[in-house]
């Protein structure tokens, strides 16, 4: 009786692709190049094309903040060993702190945002240093708790606006700059992210992930390394509240919301956890399913969960490696 | 033999819940020894290292390294001096390639500060270095050995790749946890030139073995613990024929 | 002597809201984030039983909306915890998710609004110690004595229970005495579930039926615990009149707003210095990396 069993093998085109050889024919650059350039030049297209849907315009300024999120997610749960459940905390510091350069001091736009990114990005960083030695279940929950607490004080303590949130931002100069302000920073730091994680410091910070006893055992200070790739994801997160709040011009309670935490995950773990890539894919694809299904009201959530879960339980490598091995490899079933 | 003490560690005691651990445990290491601690299983071999390197904190005791207290710093803090460990559970970083599980204590403040890489203080390139000092270590540089997945590789040469770990910060002192386990009697013979030459750079070796022919054979001085007491302490071949060693790894005559 | 009787009432509130979460996570090591959304699925259920479909009897409706509970705990784990049974991370997201996914169903579902109430047990009040409480906290602490005694007895005496306490204690050790570890999780999943409905069934009275409640108790059992460690019945039963106290004086002092900063502040406070909570069994190495 013949046995058979499927075999993968990398296609022709990868192997030819592979090295300097990559260059010796217009064939195989396309194959590697292809991809990213669809990618970059169709998010930069996007804008305009959609002139002629306007309501759609703004989502995909929605689309790239999420994927920011989803990045930041994504680094840290994947690439650091952090998972991280509450990236609302991000969104929220960022947001109120840019709402607080620009309302309270009257700061311009274009300096409140910047600033509200970095200055946000070391108070976040400070705020979660005492719960970087953690295991990774209670860091976990955690950071659930920091966006909530958040809520509360803010409301309780009734300060920056409390309830109603801070309004009168300024918004951005005009809608082109608003798009690409956002695209450009999406696109910048998927790509940065992908060279960062590979640079020697990328290797350090993933080391952690494998065996930090080992990494502490080399002379590193592993809280240190964990630190400043908090600052990073931070840094994203803060810039996507800071980008929001101008945008609604207003800044409120909503910024800590749960959907700004939960997305994101479901961003990464539908688009492919541990590629950077999927995780922008993810909520490329998953940002504008919600504003077709915004009909349905919260029921959205409930698909989103059910999806997150599905993929979770069932498909966990997520859409993206899985074409990602399609593109580079195809199967065959051959006898054993 | 000269008296230069590099590390010396007195009274170390270490309780979990109702386990005594380690027991009141001191010793002095000279500089460019080669030390052997040995004992049976669960007598506290481990956990001595994981007390004087850093990863726990002795209850009671203190280590102290070239005449600076070193007792309870962190591992890095440690590590940073100059004493280095290996892990008895290896674990090198599965998705990385051999070669480039050297970057990672290449990048270490240590490893710029004592030009972990022959070429001095120089920044030069870590991917070179790393697989210069693998091919020190014995892996053949011309084949795709230290470009090989580190899951992928055989346990001697994921032993050695835990050794050069600990070269490649160059250290003063390398505590190596149960190095020879697990590897055959030709690997160990491989294993052997390295321990000389490591001997002959003036690194001091602390060698926690169960393996106690092949240890013998490089070991200067032995120390044997039991339940977490040192019961001997000497040459080898003195320990070797301690009625209270003999007892506590074969058990006592009487029944 | 207010504060005093307030506080020993919010206590056993809290620690009936944390059973099911802390029974469940000590036998079968299962984080179970969906613990609000149970809660809140008994009352839904039992109101809907009284009041949309034929008008059932109170009992009948609190026993069979527990029991429906208790399945889709069973349910939860049997067809999606056990193919990721051992990555926490992998569960606590999924058992949130489902239990988001419960929440804001039951929310679209027609869970709006402040109407939805179930009805005390016994209506009325009486006063001790020159304080007026009403017949449900009565019987809410009553009955919360009388389930830990008894689940004390059982996991001591008894033999399921002492089978179920080994669980916790050492899942493989237990494996190799012939337990079946799937099918306990599953059991305790059961119970834990049914707890949380059981708690529901008793507390809802005291106010209204709403989807902020179920968010609401799986902070507090976590709350709870976390600070009591997970694991540990004297922790859990401590942990619920710390912060049980601590909440009613804040209440007292300060204001309503801050019940909930309580809570949170409590987490957030024992994971960094303690993690592994007052009466945790989890070993130094393990919990703090």
């Amino acid at each position: 009786m013949d046995e058979m069993r499927k075999e993968r093998i990398d296609r022709g085109v990868r192997v030819r692709a592979s090295g300097l050889y990559a260059i010796s024919s217009w064939r195989e650059m396309l194959y590697l190049m292809g991809p990213p350039l669809f990618l970059i030049i169709g998010i930069i297209v996007l804008p305009i094309i959609l002139e002629l849907a306007p309501y759609w315009k703004r989502v995909i300024n929605i689309m790239c903040v999420y994927a920011l999120l989803a990045l930041s997610f994504d680094f840290l749960a994947n690439f650091v060993g952090l998972v991280c459940l509450g990236g609302a905390f991000f969104v929220g510091v960022g947001g109120y702190l840019s709402a607080i350069f620009n309302v309270y001091l009257h700061f311009p736009v274009y300096l409140s945002i910047p600033l509200a990114t970095v200055c946000g990005a070391f108070l976040c960083t400070f705020l979660l240093m005492p719960c970087l030695p953690l295991r990774g279940v209670y860091f976990a929950i955690v950071t659930l708790m920091y966006p909530l607490l958040a809520t509360r004080v803010i409301e309780a303590l009734d300060i920056f606006g409390g309830t109603n949130g801070i309004t009168g931002l300024d918004s951005l100069p005009n809608e082109y700059v608003e798009h690409y302000a956002i695209i450009l920073v999406t696109l910048f730091f998927l790509y940065g992210m992908r060279r960062f994680v590979n640079q020697d410091v990328g290797l350090v910070i993933r080391g952690i992930k494998d065996n930090d006893q080992a990494v502490r055992a080399s002379g590193i200070s592993v809280t240190r390394m964990k630190a400043f790739a908090v600052f990073v994801a931070a840094f994203m997160g803060c810039f996507g509240g800071a980008y929001i709040s101008h945008m609604y011009m207003w800044a409120g309670l909503s910024l800590f919301a749960l959907d700004f935490s939960i997305i994101p995950i479901a961003s990464v773990v539908i688009g492919g956890g541990g590629t950077l890539l999927g995780a922008v894919i993810g909520s490329f694809i998953l940002v504008p399913l919600s504003e077709v299904l915004r009909n349905f009201g919260t029921f959205r959530i409930v698909i989103y969960c059910a999806i997150l879960t599905g993929f979770i339980v069932f498909k966990s490598e997520g859409i993206m490696v899985y074409v990602m091995r399609k593109y580079h490899q195809f199967e065959r079933w051959v006898k054993v | 033999m000269s008296n230069d003490i590099i590390l010396s560690v007195k009274g170390i005691s270490k309780t979990f819940g109702g386990l005594k651990a380690l027991v009141d445990v001191g010793f002095d290491i000279q500089r460019g020894e080669v030390y052997g601690i040995i004992g049976p299983n669960g007598s506290g071999k481990t956990t001595l290292i994981n007390c004087i390197t850093g990863f726990i904190k002795p209850m009671a005791g203190q280590v102290s390294f070239k005449g600076q207290d070193i007792t309870g710093w962190p591992p890095h803090k440690i590590a940073h001096i100059g004493i280095s460990r290996t892990f008895q559970i290896m674990r090198p970083y599965y998705s990385l390639p051999a070669y480039k599980n050297l970057i990672i204590p290449l990048w270490s403040p240590r490893a710029k500060t004592t030009g972990g890489w022959r070429g001095g203080g120089k920044h030069g390139d870590r991917d070179t270095v790393a697989v210069d000092i693998l091919e020190e270590i014995g892996f053949e540089r011309d084949s795709r050995v230290p470009y090989k997945l580190a899951s992928t590789l055989p346990t001697g040469y994921q032993k050695r790749l835990e050794l050069a770990r600990c070269i490649a910060m160059r250290p003063e002192i390398i505590f190596c946890d149960e190095v020879f386990s697990g590897l055959s009697m030709s690997e160990i013979a491989g294993m052997l030139p390295l321990i000389e030459k490591m001997k002959s750079e003036g690194i001091t070796l602390i060698m926690v073995e169960h393996r106690l022919r092949e240890l013998f054979r490089v070991a200067d001085r032995v120390m044997a613990l039991n339940f977490g007491e040192k019961i001997a302490e000497g040459e080898s071949s003195v320990v070797i024929e301690n009625k209270k060693v003999k007892e506590a790894y074969l058990g006592s005559e009487e029944v | 002597m207010e504060i005093i009787i307030y506080g020993v009432i919010n206590s056993v509130i809290l620690s009936l809201m944390a059973l099911g979460f802390t029974l469940v996570y000590s036998i079968a090591r299962v984080p179970n984030f969906a613990h609000g959304a149970l809660y809140i699925t008994t009352g839904y259920i039992a109101w809907l039983l009284m009041n949309k479909f034929v008008s059932f009897p109170y009992p009948l409706a609190i026993v069979i909306s527990i029991g429906i509970t208790a399945l889709i705990g069973a349910l939860i784990y049997r067809f999606i915890l056990i193919r990721i049974r051992g990555m926490e991370i992998s569960e606590i997201i999924a058992t949130y998710a489902i239990g988001l996914a419960i929440l804001e169903g039951l929310r679209w579902g027609g869970l709006r609004g402040g109407t939805f109430t179930l009805p005390p047990f016994i209506a009325g009040s009486m006063e001790i110690f020159g304080v007026s409480i009403d017949y449900q906290r009565l019987i809410i602490v009553a009955v919360g004595i009388i389930i830990f005694a008894s689940l004390y007895l059982f996991t001591h005496f008894n033999r399921v229970g002492l089978a179920l306490r080994g669980i916790a204690q050492d899942e493989r050790a237990a494996m190799m005495l012939g337990i079946d570890s799937d099918m306990t999780a599953i059991v305790s999943l059961a119970i834990g579930s049914g707890l949380a409905g059981f708690a529901a069934i008793l507390l809802l009275p005291l106010g209204n039926i709403i989807v902020e409640q179920g968010y609401a108790v799986l902070i507090f059992a976590i709350a709870v615990c976390v600070i009591g460690g997970l694991g540990s019945w004297g922790g859990t039963i401590l942990a619920s009149f710390i912060i049980g106290f601590a909440q009613i004086l804040t209440e007292r002092f300060l204001s309503t707003h801050y019940m909930m900063v309580v809570a949170l502040l409590a987490i957030i406070i024992t994971l960094l210095i303690k993690p592994s909570g007052i009466f945790g069994k989890q070993k130094e190495l393990e919990e703090r990396v």
